[in-house]
């Protein structure tokens, strides 16, 4: 047996780890077993990769089995991460077509969980660029699914639930540089934040960071970070051509938990008024920065989950609907300046429609937030949740740890339908995570 | 163009010199028993790399088959390396002969006489480098390990000799004990994170050693393992044997 958790290291469970050495090995590792669930690289937040006996490994899935130099058409085994594609196809000029927030997790993961990244208004989500993808069964058949399949999107966004995915195809974008043409844009309250991301509509990727301390006439100040690929007339074809091969900087790390009380309201409100203000001073004229520290701030310190002490954390995502988005952010900035102990790290993004049956993305706001595990948490972001459910809103499943069954289901309208699906191709229900337990998923 | 004949294609470390020496421009042979597993690595190296990779099949146990093999080549490697290597389990290894057979052939047998035989092909032609990747474990006989050890024990002293013999032939052949390393043949035992390496720390040593930008006949790919082993082979016997290391 193993200890496993997600990356907010709440909660944890013992199960077997299974460790196939290639795709060919999964079929017989997944025999004989049941409530086992695919795990990539242990992204996911809170206890969507932890089966509730047992986790199948896919990270020794990880070759590249066929590209094509002419397009950027690639096929690659699920486990192969994001840093792994970037730093094998950037050299050569392409770059993976949708990226989160980190570089770690799987393409797996990406695909398991309708991964969105700063693009999402204009491209969509990871699962979106899929071309197709190979699934292995709980019958223990292979099945190669494609976008008409309704198994397909079922699979996007479906939290490992369908079987295990073992490879996948979808194109790289050509990029003539390794580096992000960035503008900053200072918005000084929730409204500017807004109308900020909305008019960034027309870049190619939109971020803000929202400041979670602030209050009164500054609540939801932000910073909005757009970015494009830098081009080769940007830069200088030299310039450019060197960025493309350049290695991602040394890696910082924490070496041991932080004690709860580093992250209090004094230390998390000093660290942000620094940060806007640091931020703020950019803003204006575009700059140019190298892809990671833009796509992959908190890569950047290794093991950054431990700040949050021994308890692990908790990420509370959710997305609200064009129509009510104002005003329930603004409800929930209030709520938690208020309290008083949000973290630092805290994000706003533009999303446009999702397309797997549970897809987390839909036209509107997303908003994400990150909290020490204490007694009084769960109370607190069960308020937090009301709030979303009145605004016809959701929460995304690889960030959850906690949201109770009524809201989930309020949340995803398709969930009917999923059930179906899933009923058709595992139905004893081989395939479960302790995600799928506590949502009756 | 260079070539390099990794032997053990298919194992972790094999893996990443092959990918390393590929992003170098280098052509790869990469020879193996499991041919599908060998498709497999030839097609990622490809896709990753734009280089040249043929697949060779190659049962180590089988010495008989080593001259066909390596006609079966096509073009003598500039360099060959030997990954091959069997951890087995210690405690049947100590009781059950066929295993600790299994074992000791695979690690010292089938890698020395298959080098054995490229070494005379590089005499011949008055140019290779032969790489061999032993073991720390071959240095001290250890209660816990030792039918392993002992095999990577006589690879070490094979490859001493040979190089030793072959000096004068301007053939360069270079042990590599890497220490610790993150692989399969290691995914479930603790290791101590300072003195395990990464299998492309594995592959840089090799590549390095290769292309003479490493020097030294006998290298520990962290430089760490120089110390310690150091310590390890000066104890007395008469206090090694009340250690538990």
């Amino acid at each position: 047996m193993t200890r496993l958790s997600g990356w907010g290291r709440y909660p944890g469970a013992d199960v077997a780890l299974l460790r196939p050495g290639a795709p060919g090995d999964v079929k017989a590792a997944l025999h004989d077993v049941d409530g086992v669930i695919a795990r990539g690289n242990g992204r996911a937040y809170g206890d969507a990769a932890i089966g509730t006996r047992a986790c199948l490994s896919i990270l020794a899935l990880d070759r590249v089995l066929a590209f094509d130099p002419g397009s950027g058409r690639v096929t690659v085994e699920a486990g192969m991460q994001v840093n792994d594609l970037i730093a094998t196809f950037l050299p050569r000029g392409f770059f993976p077509p949708v990226v989160p927030g980190t570089c770690f997790p799987t393409v797996g993961g990406l695909i398991a969980a309708d991964a969105h990244g700063k693009n999402h208004h204009r491209d969509g989500g990871f699962g979106d660029q899929v071309e197709a993808l190979t699934l292995q069964l709980a019958s223990g058949e292979t099945c190669i699914l494609t976008p008409e399949n309704a198994l397909f999107a079922a699979t996007v966004g479906g939290m490992g639930l369908t079987g295990v995915v073992l490879d996948a195809t979808f194109t790289l974008r050509r990029v003539e540089s390794g580096l992000i043409r960035q503008q900053t844009i200072v918005a000084g309250n929730l409204r500017a934040a807004m109308a900020a991301l909305d008019e960034g509509d027309a870049a190619q990727y939109s971020v803000a960071w929202i400041d979670a301390s602030a209050t009164g006439a500054t609540l939801g100040r932000s910073l909005v970070f757009l970015g494009q690929h830098a081009t080769a007339a940007d830069v200088g074809a030299e310039r450019a051509h060197a960025s493309l091969a350049a290695r991602p900087p040394a890696r910082l790390a924490v070496p041991f938990d932080l004690p709860a009380f580093t992250l209090n309201r004094a230390s998390v409100a000093a660290f942000n008024t620094l940060y806007f203000r640091k931020g703020a001073m950019r803003a204006g004229a575009s700059f140019l920065v190298p892809h990671a520290p833009y796509f992959f701030p908190l890569d950047a310190i290794s093991g950054w989950n431990r700040i949050y002490g021994a308890r692990g954390f908790l990420q509370h995502q959710c997305v609200l609907p064009l129509a009510t988005a104002e005003a329930a952010l603004a409800e929930i900035m209030q709520r938690v300046a208020a309290r008083g102990t949000a973290s630092p790290l805290a994000v706003l993004k533009k999303l446009g429609a999702g397309h797997g049956l549970l897809s987390f993305p839909l036209p509107g706001f997303t908003l994400a937030l990150d909290f020490a595990v204490s007694d009084d948490i769960f109370g607190f972001l069960d308020d937090l949740d009301a709030i979303v459910l009145r605004a016809g809103g959701r929460l995304y499943l690889a960030k959850d740890a906690r949201q109770s069954r009524p809201m989930f289901e309020a949340g995803y309208p398709r969930l009917a339908e999923f059930r179906k699906i899933r009923q058709q191709v595992d139905p004893a229900g081989k395939f479960a995570s302790q995600l799928s337990r506590r949502l009756g998923l | 163009m260079n070539t390099i004949l990794v032997i053990g294609g298919t194992s972790d470390i094999g893996r990443a010199i092959a990918l390393r020496f590929a992003a170098a421009g280098w052509r790869i042979q990469i020879a193996g028993r499991d041919t599908a597993g060998l498709a497999r690595e030839a097609a990622d190296i490809a896709a990753r790399t734009t280089s040249d990779v043929s697949v060779h099949r190659l049962d180590i146990l089988s010495g008989p088959s080593f001259v066909a093999f390596l006609d079966s080549l096509g073009s003598l490697p500039d360099v060959a390396v030997s990954v091959v290597g069997l951890l087995g389990d210690a405690r049947r290894a100590e009781a059950d002969p066929s295993h600790a057979a299994d074992v000791m052939r695979s690690n010292f047998e089938g890698p020395a006489l298959l080098l054995g035989e490229l070494a005379e092909r590089f005499v011949s032609r008055g140019s290779g480098v032969l790489i061999g990747i032993s073991s720390v474990a071959g240095e001290r006989g250890r209660a816990s390990n030792y039918v392993y050890g002992a095999s990577k024990a006589g690879f070490t002293a094979f490859l001493s000799g040979l190089r030793n013999r072959l000096a004068r032939h301007g053939i360069r052949v270079v042990t590599i004990n890497p220490g610790f390393v993150r692989t399969k043949m290691t995914a479930a035992i603790k290791l101590p994170p300072i003195v395990t390496a990464e299998p492309g720390e594995v592959a840089d040593a090799v590549f390095a050693s290769a292309t003479g930008k490493r020097r030294g006949d006998v290298l520990y790919v962290r430089r760490i393992w120089s110390p310690i082993m150091l310590v390890i082979r000066s104890i007395p016997e008469t206090v090694f044997k009340r250690l538990s290391l």
